[in-house]
This record gives structure tokens, C-alpha cells and sequence, in this order.
């Protein structure tokens, strides 16, 4: 177990900059995962932490000790792959023991590993059976038993779940919840899965364009994202964004949209009366009101079974809307909507928060 | 899908058509070893001589220096297929995984030994191994055969480590081991189709190579057998018998070679085609 401190990493391909400084403290014991759109450099992060890639600039330590210069075996860091990566031409007992045998473990150790592993997992009935004669999810767990045999200091997983079935992905994801709450061990974990994200995390980090965006609770970033591109990333159906002129007139604010709709904003001191602003608000926090404010048309419903996403425009500024009430399967030409006060966020010129 | 009868018999024809022609001259040879020298010209063209006879068999094997030319050949080729195939392994394994600075010459460079004729470079290579004692000598062969088959090989065994994945190396050192030990323990067992496949063409190349071994050896004590047969052509007649005797025999080796490592040289004809 172990803490891992990034201070100021960059990687460079060449001349293809992809990390352009990040600062990252990860405690002992803790859950992160990161999450950004494809190629912002997830990947390319938790590989210069485990040592496959070098470090352009910048420092990793490991529990304090700087590692930027040690090789993978010797920063005992065990990283689940994407393609699960099990050894083809070795049992499933063999892919798990390898690392203890490469450590010359004594025999009874690597049976008593392998066997708990197997246990955790349930791989017992699967020891003598070759990767290629797996399921996907059990070379899933395979790949996760070879992982977890010697208790490394923390553990790297590149979208473990991505080639599974939403079945079998939301039962791993549990699980990998469960075994993290026994091992209590330092884990870096990459996805582009919501649910995942928010369910697994301490903490999420959300990258773009190789810098972090925000670190912080999900509940952190799903109620205060710190800017324009996290609180579009986190939450499905995205948030709602309106672009426009903020306007002060007494102690009204307002948004005054390109088409000229206004909406009504909470006042806030960090926007110049004039300026453009972005007012975002999640279609889950939209208020189907027979006496609203705004008149939607109503464009598409999808309805999920669990709720229902309607797709409106507000004088062609379209919109989308979650509820749970099924009587909007069937919601006719139009409907009225409020934006609630309390539930908006007000995102400055550079997109920044502003409260 | 079920396949139509008349496509799957027109199919079976064809590959059957294709097997014949392939391996008639194969018969020929044989054909020819076992007829009796009095028959050879007197029977005009038959399928099978009226009389067949190993005589031509026993006199290569007991009093020609048939043995001789076999044994020097199994060790050229042999040495050859071996030298070449570690060689090629260590070097394609460095191609298709580092990045080095000079990597793009190198390729250039291994491809143009691939362009010449090799007849415009006997002469060179001759006047090379001379001083070093290298000509007619078995270790100068091999140096040459090794020499000639590395590019290629080297392309081959490229190709196949490009079909590992990168993260099972990957894997392997963060379990702890080293590049070398990644690559000795999960990537070679993974590649001995491509290490058969490489064995058996470089294997068969030296086998049969006669240019160089007609140039640079003279005398028959380190004389491989594609020289040796042509012992059998003498300045006024040519033994068809015993020299077709002496070709089914150098036949052997190659076969049982290729019988020896066909189990991995079909999974490395077919692999990469799926994936899993
Ligand atoms: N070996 C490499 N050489 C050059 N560029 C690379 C290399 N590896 C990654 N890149 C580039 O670095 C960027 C970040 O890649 P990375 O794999 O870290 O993205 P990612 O966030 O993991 O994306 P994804 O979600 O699709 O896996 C990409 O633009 C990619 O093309
Ligand atoms: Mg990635």
C-alpha cells in the first residue's frame, strides 16, 4: 500500500506534446479514477506510473520515493490491461503465479496466494484452463487475480471493464468495489464510463487536452463542476448549456440568449454586467410545470424505461429534459418548464465556475 | 453457410490438378532411381519400369561419396538454419520493438542486400574469404549462408513479433520481469511458429544452395550434396540412376525436418488470422 505523489509530469512523443504538467497527490489506500474524452492521455499517464513510458519532465514517487528512473519490475505496481493481456501459452494458475515465481516466492506461498486469489474471485474450478478456453469476464477476473496474488503497492486498471457486456461490466464493477473496500489498496483507475466513475471513486480526476480539469468527489463534480468542460463530461444525459449576454438591471440578473430569450440568473459578483456567460443545467433538474416560465416544444422522447428523455427547443435552443413521470411518454406539441434557481451554474468567459 | 456439392468437388479437382503437377517431377525421380541402367533408354516413356532395382541406392550409399556430401550438407544447413534463426529472432524482436535512431537505415540497408543478383557477388566474396583460409571449408559456407538468409529472416520474425501484442511484454514486466526475461519466457514461446517457419526456409535455402557452394569449394571432401550430383555427370555420359537415387535420398532430411516442425508451421501460416 502506498501513496503516490505526480508533481508537474509532462510527456512528450517527439515533438507531440500530450501532458502538459499535471500535479496529482494520491493517498494511501485511496480510490482514483480518471475519466476525459479518448486521447487526452489517461493512458499515457498511468503508463509513466507504472513505468512503461518515460517521463518527460516532472517526478513520480512512491511512497515518497522518486521512481521516475526505475524500471516496471522494480516499482512493484501491478496494472490491469484493457485486452486483460493473460499469457496465452500458460494456465490461468500460471498467469497468476508468475510474478510471485519471478520473485522466487517459496511454493507453499504461491499456493496459498493463488488459492485466495482464486477464492476471491472464483476462479477455482478455472486453475488448469488456458486464456483461450475463458469467457471474457472470466479472463477478466483473471487478469484481476494476477493483479491482486502480490499484494503490490497499487494497483493500475486501463478500462478493465470496456470489452464486457453491460451485464457482467455492472457486476464487476461491484465487485472490484467489494475487493478494494477488503484490500484497502492505492488504485488508479481509467474509464469512460459515468457510472463507473461515480460509483467507484473517492476521488475523480477529469482530464482534457493533457491537463487536469478538476480533482475532487464525484458529488464534487457531478453538483460543482469547476468548469464548462467537467460539468459537460459528468452526468448522463449531459448538462444543458446556454450561451449569452449577462445583464444586471436592479437586482435582477438575466441571460440574454443570441435569439434573444432571456432567463432569469442568480446575480454573481465574478461576471462584468455584459460579459458572455454560459448558464448549464442538468435535464434531471428541470421542472416539468403545467405554470412555468418557458414554453418548450417538445422534439423527441426517449424513453429509457427507468425515466424518460424529452428533447425540447425553446425557441430553438434545444434542451433536454429527465423525468421519471411516465405521463410525458405522451406530453403533446409543447409543454411548460422552470429552471430552478438554486439548480442553475453560471460559467464565466473562460468558462470558469462562477458563484 | 452449407457450400454447393458441385463447388466443393470443381475445389477438390483443382487442388488435385495442382498436387499432381507438383509432385510428378517428384515421381520422375523416383521413377528413374529404380530403373535399371540397361532400361533407361531401351523402354521408351513408361510410367514404371518393367524391372526395378536399388542397385543405383546401394552403390551411391557404399561406393560413391554420396555419404560424405550428405553429412557436410546436413551440417551447412543445419548450422545455417540455426545461426540465421537466433540471429533473426533477436534482431526482428529489436525491429518490431525499440525505436532506435539508426532503425531506418538499417531496414534500408537489409533490404538492398536483398536486390543484387547473387552471381556479381561471387566474385567479392571469394576474394574475401581467400585470405581468411574460409574457402573450401564448411564454417565459410555457413558464414555466407548466414550472411545471405538474415535479411529475410530477419523480415519474417519481424512480422511474427508483430503479431504479439505489445501489452503481454508489458504485463510481464510489471510482474516483475525484465525486457529480456519478458521476452525469452512470454514472447519466444509464443513465436515458435514463426522460429519453425524461419528454421524451415532457411533449412531448405542452404540445402539446395549451388552457386556459392560450387564457387567457393573445389575438391569433394567439403563438397555439400547439390555439388555432389554433379559428380555424377562425367565428360561423356551422365548416370541418371545414381544421381536420381542420390537426389531421393537428400530428399530425406528436408522432409523429416518438415514433418518435424509442420504442427507449428500451419499455426504460423494461419495465425493472426483470428483473433483470440
Ligand atoms: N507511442 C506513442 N507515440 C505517439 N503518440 C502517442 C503514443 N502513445 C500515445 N500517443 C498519443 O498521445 C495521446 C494520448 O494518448 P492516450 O493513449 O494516453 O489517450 P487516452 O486518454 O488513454 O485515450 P483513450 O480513452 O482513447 O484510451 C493521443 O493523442 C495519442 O495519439
Ligand atoms: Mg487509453
Amino acid at each position: 500500500m502506498a501513496s503516490i505523489d505526480i508533481q508537474d509530469i509532462r510527456k512528450s512523443f517527439g515533438t507531440f506534446s500530450v501532458l502538459h504538467g499535471v500535479d496529482l497527490t494520491i493517498r494511501d489506500g485511496e480510490f482514483i479514477v480518471l475519466v476525459g474524452p479518448s486521447g487526452c492521455g489517461k493512458s499515457t499517464l498511468l503508463r509513466m506510473i507504472a513505468g512503461l513510458e518515460d517521463v518527460t519532465s516532472g517526478d513520480i514517487r512512491i511512497d515518497g520515493r522518486r521512481v521516475n528512473d526505475l524500471a516496471p519490475k522494480d516499482r512493484d505496481i501491478a496494472m490491469v490491461f484493457q485486452s486483460y493481456a493473460l499469457y496465452p501459452h500458460m494456465s490461468v494458475a500460471d498467469n497468476m503465479s508468475y510474478s510471485l515465481k519471478l520473485r522466487r516466492t517459496a511454493k507453499e506461498k504461491i499456493a496459498s496466494a493463488v488459492g485466495g486469489a482464486a477464492a476471491k474471485l472464483g476462479l477455482d474450478p478455472l486453475l488448469e484452463r488456458r486464456p483461450r478456453a475463458l469467457s471474457g469476464g472470466q479472463r477478466q477476473r483473471v487478469a484481476m487475480g494476477r493483479a491482486i496474488v502480490r499484494q503490490p503497492k497499487a494497483f493500475l486498471f486501463d478500462e478493465p471493464l470496456s470489452n464486457l457486456d453491460a451485464r457482467l461490466r455492472e457486476q464487476m464493477r461491484a465487485e472490484i468495489k467489494k475487493l478494494h473496500g477488503d484490500l484497502h489498496a492505492t488504485s488508479i483507475y481509467v474509464t469512460h464510463d459515468q457510472i463507473e466513475a461515480m460509483t467507484l471513486a473517492d476521488r475523480i480526476v477529469a482530464m482534457h487536452a493533457g491537463v487536469v480539469q478538476q480533482v475532487g468527489t464525484p458529488l464534487d463534480l457531478y453538483d460543482r463542476p469547476a468548469n464548462l468542460f467537467v460539468a459537460g463530461f459528468i452526468g448522463s444525459p449531459g448538462m444543458n448549456f446556454f450561451e449569452g449576454c449577462y445583464l444586471v438591471s436592479g437586482d435582477q440578473a438575466e441571460l440574454r440568449l443570441a435569439n434573444g430569450v432571456t432567463l432569469p440568473v442568480p446575480q454573481r459578483a465574478g461576471i462584468e454586467p455584459g460579459a458572455t456567460a454560459t448558464l448549464g443545467i442538468r435535464p434531471e433538474h428541470v421542472v416539468l410545470d403545467a405554470h412555468g416560465a418557458l414554453e418548450a416544444k417538445v422534439d423527441l422522447i426517449e424513453p429509457t424505461g427507468f425515466g424518460i428523455i424529452m428533447h425540447v427547443s425553446i425557441h430553438d435552443v434545444p434542451m433536454k429534459i429527465f423525468t421519471l413521470d411516465r405521463a410525458m411518454l405522451d406530453p403533446g406539441p409543447a409543454v411548460r418548464v422552470d429552471l430552478p434557481q438554486e439548480r442553475l451554474h453560471l460559467f464565466g468567459t473562460q468558462g470558469q465556475r462562477v458563484e | 453457410m452449407r457450400s454447393k456439392p458441385f463447388l466443393t468437388v470443381a475445389h477438390r479437382l483443382a487442388i488435385l490438378a495442382y498436387i499432381v503437377v507438383a509432385l510428378f517431377p517428384l515421381f520422375w525421380l523416383l521413377k528413374v532411381s529404380v530403373t535399371p541402367n540397361d532400361l533407361l533408354y531401351s523402354e521408351g516413356v513408361r510410367m514404371w519400369p518393367s524391372r526395378a532395382t536399388f542397385e543405383h541406392y546401394t552403390f551411391v550409399i557404399a561406393h560413391s561419396a554420396f555419404p560424405t556430401f550428405f553429412k557436410n550438407s546436413l551440417i551447412v544447413a543445419g548450422s545455417t538454419a540455426v545461426a540465421v534463426t537466433i540471429l533473426a529472432s533477436l534482431a526482428g524482436y529489436a525491429l518490431s520493438r525499440f525505436r532506435f535512431r539508426a532503425k531506418y537505415w538499417i531496414v534500408a540497408l537489409m533490404l538492398v542486400t536483398q536486390m543484387f543478383p547473387l552471381v556479381m557477388l561471387v566474385a567479392p566474396i571469394f576474394k574475401m574469404l581467400s585470405p581468411l583460409g574460409l574457402t573450401n571449408s564448411l564454417t565459410g559456407l555457413v558464414i555466407v549462408y548466414t550472411a545471405f538468409n538474415v535479411p529475410f529472416a530477419t523480415f519474417l520474425m519481424q512480422s511474427f513479433f508483430d503479431g504479439i501484442p505489445r501489452d503481454l511484454e508489458e504485463a510481464a514486466m510489471i510482474d516483475g520481469a525484465t525486457q529480456f526475461v519478458a521476452f525469452r519466457q512470454i514472447i519466444l514461446p509464443l513465436t515458435l511458429p514463426g522460429i519453425a517457419a524461419t528454421l524451415g526456409f532457411v533449412f531448405t535455402a542452404a540445402w539446395s544452395e549451388l552457386l556459392f557452394a560450387l564457387m567457393l569449394i573445389s575438391g569433394n571432401d567439403a563438397a555439400t550434396f547439390p555439388v555432389g550430383l554433379l559428380t555424377f555427370v562425367s565428360k561423356f555420359s551422365v548416370d541418371f540412376g545414381q544421381m536420381m537415387a542420390a537426389g531421393i535420398l537428400a530428399l530425406i532430411p528436408a522432409c523429416l525436418f518438415f514433418l518435424l516442425i509442420q504442427r507449428y508451421l500451419v499455426q504460423g501460416l494461419t495465425a493472426g488470422a483470428v483473433k483470440g
